[in-house]
This record gives structure tokens, C-alpha cells and sequence, in this order.
């Protein structure tokens, strides 16, 4: 197609720079720092961290759903409740390791995400928010049936099944803890993993060419279609991978907390709205906007929780401040100012014939 | 066999109140193509206003909810011409966001000022009195009443858009923004306008919430939720329709309570979703979307 065609100047696309270099590298370090942590930190700062790993953990799905996707689910937490209670099950009454169950939750929430999607991608747009939301509470109503998972008062894990995680022992004797600690050290890294591989997946996914497809769905569906990307595929394919990834965390979280209720395991306040917020805040259709909007939310929640429902009515009006004024959230605010990027995933021309492809 | 056909008369009665849910959520995505995520903590607003202006002003609930309609007009005007217009537009997400966050500053807002106590608006007799079939079969007086205002609501909601100069620039908002705008029409007023024609209606639907049962500032959300799932049953951009998937929601949670009352919700929305699955675009679809 070239051919011919006078070739003035040799371009190449590249989507990294030295800067995005330098933060991968920066990242993988303080990714090793995180790792080690446990040998230095106290016990107050590890269960915060868990925290903070699993909150991006589900910022992240929702942000790849919603800000790539199209898909604004409010529904999310059918996943995270799925995923707690598939723990439970295995764990309970199957026997099961906790740390084996966790990867089990996540096949099966994709299980169930896939003839959930069918009912729910009938309907579009705004209307699948709320589609979402009514499959959320069917999941919580027959969870409050299952009889020998508490039904709607819930039910807790026994001692003998979370004190017996699969390399407790290691861990207690290595840091020479107790077994809470070392439980909770287990969880940060089950945490940190699962927090640390959904963060890789979304930048390998975004830079793919599943990604270039999704940043055309996000800008211009109709022109995507146009141009050949098969739309419902792609689509579902993000669903049932983000609802994977979703039950896996509900599992983490439900290990962590040893309590499950219908209640809480499919609030949409916890599980979806804090979620929503997180990544509004900080940015969406970026991977950078959760990262940050996930450590503002940590930090409100640290010092302003304690306010009960003026802490909740704070959230809310910051939400809608920020969609109004500034709808690409903070860091959007910042890339645009500066033109920064620390995970890029957008591709740009660059003059030179250089390497090819870049890096 | 008279328990199934008190189930049916129930559930017809009870789709009355979720056809007055559902038909703001229909005026005003009808209008304006926008789908309210706080519509239910704004029922809940709105019986509590009925139930301050009561107890303030010593007045019955069917009185107050007449001084109340006025106030949420304004309200409902002021939101959208302030706050809501500004989201609309070719992107889902900003008038998805601003609602939800509106729908926990209202849950959040009611708990700080009337804590989580349940209430209910009392009127007297009225709310116990029931007619009686014959056969053993009652009918309350106020779940007639509701389903009969959900009627007339429609009623006089098809009169202001077919028969009106204000429903002809709905209908032409609706259908064409920008060509409306070129025939000379703001916009803005008339979205205004419709939010403020829909929180009338929430009102009317908030009066007969605070009478049938207890209503504490957390119920919003499941409110919205069967007011979409009736909005969607009966296909949307029709006000009939809406009434009918009332209607439908109303029997498959009766029926649903009668096999095992911990059922109720469940089977309401199991029948939503199986609406879904067969009719995706509901029993009586018009408007295309």
C-alpha cells in the first residue's frame, strides 16, 4: 500500500517513553519493597494495605469496565458476594484450603458472569447500570436462602480452617509471629499478588490490540463497529474476565474478614459505590487515575470514616464536583497539564525509523 | 383457592404503587433521556417532607402532600435547571455518577436529620378501612386509592403530553433536541419543567408509600429498582405500559410471598428477568432506545 507513495519522513509508533521506562522500573522496585514489607511493618499497617491492594484491585476491573468497556455496571458487588461466599462454601463445608479456594472463587464467578451477562447486555447504557444492580440483589436474596451458609444473618469461618492456611507455619516461625499475624501477613500477600497481577493484566491488556479496540469502543462505539470490531465479544470478554477478577478479591476479602453476611458481601455501597468513586476521583479510562484516587480514598476513609453519614455525604458531593468540573478526575487534570503518562497505553507517532515498535 | 385470588387482587393493587414509582422514572427518561439513579431516595425524601409538613402543620397527610407538591416542583425545577442539565449530553457516565452520588447524600442527609427510625404517615381511620368482596376477600381503601391515583396520574400525564403546548415541546425535546432548539424552544426550562412535573408525581407516589408502610431513609434503592423493573416490563415510553409492568411486578411478588413469604422480592425480580430474556424490549414497547 506504500508503495509509491513518496516517503518524506519515516515515522514509527511507540506507545512508552523514557519517563514510562523509568516508572516501570520504579514500580517493579516498589513492588519488591511491598513484598518485604511484612518483616518491618506492624500489624496496623499491613491490614490498612490489604485494604488499599484489594480497593484497586476492584478499581482497576471497574475502571476497565466502565472506562474502556462502556459498561458502567453498578453491579459489581454481585461478584465480590459471589466470591466471598464461594470461599466459605469450599472452605466450610467442602475443606478446602483458603489460599486454593481463592482461584477457585474466580473461575467460578466467571461461571456465572457468563449467562448473567446474557440477561444483562439486553439492556444498554444506563439501563444496564441499573439491570446490573437488580442481578446483584437476586444474587443476595438466594444467598440468603443457603441454609447451611447462615441464610440472611450469615455465618463465620472456624478457626481451625483460617488458622491452617496453606504456609502459616513458614510465615510464623520466618517472622516469628502468631498465627493472627501470620494470617494476616498471608492475606497481604495473597493481596499484593492478586492487586499487583490485575494491574499488570489491565496494562498488557490496554496495550494489546484488544486494547486499541477498547479505546476505539470507549470513544466512539458506533465508528468502532464500523471499523470491525466485534463490539458484544470484546465486551463480554471484559465482563467475565473482570468478574473473575472481582471474585477472586471478594474471596481475599471474606478470608480476611472471617464474617460473611448477604448484607454485606453484596453491598453496593462498599463493594460498588466506593469503587465508582475511587476511580472517578482519580481518573477514568487511565490506569494511573485509580492508583491515585484508591490512596485519596484510603486516606479519607482512614481520617474521615469516623463521621458515619457526613464522611458519606462528603464522598458523594466530591464525586459530583469532580464530574462536573473536571470529568477526567485528578490525574486526567494532570496528564493534560503536564503530558505525563507512567503506564502508557496510548500509541504515538515518533519521527525516526529507530527500532520499530517501541517498547 | 380464595388465598390465590386474594394474592391477584393484592398484587394488582400493589403494581398501583409501583406504577406511580416507575411513571417519574418514565416522564423524565422520556424527556430527557436521563435515568435517575437517586429516584427512589427522592420518593423517600419526598414522604419525608409529607410526613415534617404533617406533624409541623397538624395536618393529614392527604392535605400536606398538596403543600408539599409545590415545594418539590421547585426542588425538582431547581435540580435539573442547576445541577442535572449540565450532565446531559452524548457521555453515560456524568449523569449516572451525579445521581448516584445525589442518592447517598439524600439516604446520608435523611439519617443525620430523622436517624434510622421507621415512620409512617397516619390518617386516621382510612388507613385500616377495607371493602369487602363477599367470599372472604377485602380490599384495603388505601391500595385502591393508590391504584386509582396511579391511573388518573397517567391519565392527566397522557393529557400534558398529547393535548398540551408543554407535552408538545416534551415530545419534540424527546425526538429532536436540536431541531426543538431551532423551533425556539429552551431547552433547559422545559427539561426543568419536566423534573419539576416529575417530583409531583414522586410526591403523589411518596403519600401513598408513607401510608401502605413503614419507609426509614435506606429503602430508596430497592425503590428504584422496582420502579425501573416496571418501567422496563412495560417497554418503554409508554405511560400504559408502565402501569402494566406495575402491575405485572406487583403479582410476581404477591404470588411469589404466597408460596413463601421470603420470596416476595426474589420473584419480582426473577420476573423482571424473565421479561428480559424473552421481550428485551418489554410488553408494550413504543419509544426505540
Amino acid at each position: 500500500m506504500r508503495d509509491g507513495a513518496p516517503q518524506l519522513q519515516a515515522y514509527r509508533i511507540a506507545t512508552a517513553g523514557p519517563g514510562s521506562r523509568a516508572a516501570l522500573a520504579i514500580a517493579c522496585m516498589i513492588l519488591i519493597l511491598l513484598a518485604v514489607l511484612p518483616a518491618f511493618a506492624g500489624r496496623n499497617l499491613i491490614q490498612d494495605l490489604i485494604f488499599l491492594f484489594y480497593m484497586l484491585a476492584l478499581a482497576q476491573c471497574w475502571n476497565l469496565l466502565a472506562g474502556y468497556a462502556g459498561l458502567i455496571s453498578v453491579g459489581q458487588q454481585a461478584f465480590v458476594g459471589l466470591g466471598g461466599y464461594i470461599l466459605f462454601a469450599l472452605t466450610l463445608l467442602a475443606g478446602l484450603d483458603p489460599l486454593l479456594a481463592i482461584p477457585l472463587a474466580g473461575v467460578a464467578s466467571a461461571v456465572f458472569a457468563l449467562p448473567t451477562a446474557l440477561v444483562v447486555f439486553r439492556l444498554r447504557g444506563a439501563y444496564f447500570a441499573i439491570g446490573s444492580w437488580v442481578v446483584a440483589e437476586v444474587y443476595r436474596l438466594v444467598f440468603a436462602q443457603f441454609k447451611g451458609l447462615g441464610g440472611g444473618t450469615g455465618t463465620s469461618l472456624v478457626p481451625s480452617i483460617t488458622s491452617n492456611v496453606l504456609g502459616i507455619e513458614w510465615v510464623k516461625s520466618m517472622f516469628d509471629v502468631r498465627t493472627p499475624a501470620a494470617r494476616d501477613i498471608i492475606s497481604y500477600w495473597a493481596a499484593l499478588a492478586l492487586m499487583a497481577t490485575t494491574l499488570g493484566f489491565v496494562y498488557v491488556v490496554l496495550r494489546s490490540r484488544r486494547g486499541l479496540a477498547l479505546g476505539a469502543i470507549r470513544d466512539q462505539e458506533a465508528a468502532a463497529a464500523g471499523l470491525g470490531v466485534d463490539i458484544y465479544r470484546l465486551k463480554l470478554a471484559v465482563y467475565v474476565a473482570t468478574a473473575a477478577v472481582t471474585g477472586m478479591v471478594g474471596a481475599l476479602i471474606y478470608l480476611q474478614k472471617a464474617r460473611i453476611s448477604p448484607d454485606a458481601a453484596f453491598s453496593v455501597l462498599d463493594w460498588t459505590a466506593y469503587v465508582i468513586f475511587i476511580v472517578v476521583i482519580g481518573g477514568i479510562g487511565t490506569i494511573e487515575g485509580p492508583l491515585i484516587g484508591a490512596i485519596i480514598f484510603y486516606l479519607l476513609q482512614r481520617y474521615l470514616a469516623d463521621f458515619g453519614a457526613w464522611y458519606l455525604i462528603l464522598l458523594g458531593t466530591l464525586a459530583i464536583t469532580v464530574m462536573l468540573f473536571a470529568p477526567r478526575g485528578l490525574w486526567g487534570f494532570v496528564a493534560e497539564r503536564y503530558g505525563v503518562t507512567l503506564f502508557p497505553t496510548r500509541r504515538r507517532l515518533v519521527s525516526g525509523a529507530g527500532k520499530g515498535k517501541g517498547g | 383457592m380464595t388465598g390465590w385470588l386474594d394474592a391477584l387482587i393484592q398484587g394488582i393493587l400493589l403494581g398501583g404503587l409501583y406504577a406511580l414509582f416507575a411513571a417519574g422514572l418514565s416522564l423524565i427518561f422520556g424527556v430527557m433521556r436521563l435515568v435517575n439513579l437517586a429516584h427512589g431516595d427522592l420518593i423517600v425524601l419526598a414522604a419525608f417532607i409529607i410526613l415534617l409538613l404533617a406533624e409541623k402543620l397538624g395536618l393529614d397527610p392527604f392535605a400536606a402532600v398538596l403543600v408539599a407538591a409545590p415545594v418539590l416542583f421547585a426542588i425538582g425545577f431547581a435540580l435539573q435547571y442547576a445541577l442535572l442539565n449540565r450532565t446531559l449530553g452524548r457521555d453515560l457516565l456524568p449523569p449516572l455518577l451525579v445521581t448516584f452520588g445525589l442518592s447517598i447524600m439524600i439516604q446520608n442527609g435523611l439519617l443525620q436529620l430523622f436517624s434510622a427510625d421507621s415512620e409512617r404517615l397516619r390518617s386516621g381511620a382510612i388507613e385500616t378501612a377495607s371493602i369487602a368482596l363477599g367470599g372472604g376477600i377485602a380490599i384495603g381503601v388505601v391500595p385502591l386509592l393508590t391504584l386509582l391515583s396511579a391511573i388518573a396520574v397517567i391519565v392527566v400525564l397522557n393529557l400534558i403530553f398529547y393535548r398540551t403546548p408543554l407535552g408538545r415541546a416534551f415530545r419534540a425535546a424527546s425526538d429532536d433536541l436540536e431541531v426543538a432548539q431551532l423551533m425556539g424552544i429552551d431547552h433547559n426550562r422545559i427539561f426543568a419543567t419536566a423534573m419539576g412535573l416529575a417530583f409531583v408525581v414522586i410526591a403523589i407516589a411518596a403519600l401513598y408509600l408513607g401510608l401502605r408502610a413503614n419507609f426509614d431513609p435506606t429503602i430508596g434503592p430497592a425503590r428504584l429498582l422496582y420502579a425501573f423493573e416496571a418501567v422496563i416490563i412495560g417497554g418503554l415510553g409508554s405511560f400504559w405500559g408502565t402501569l402494566a409492568g406495575g402491575i405485572v411486578l406487583g403479582l410476581a411478588q404477591t404470588v411469589g410471598a404466597r408460596i413463601d413469604p421470603e420470596w416476595q422480592i426474589l420473584s419480582g425480580h426473577l420476573a423482571f428477568l424473565v421479561v428480559l430474556g424473552l421481550r428485551p424490549r418489554g410488553l408494550f414497547p413504543r419509544a426505540v432506545d
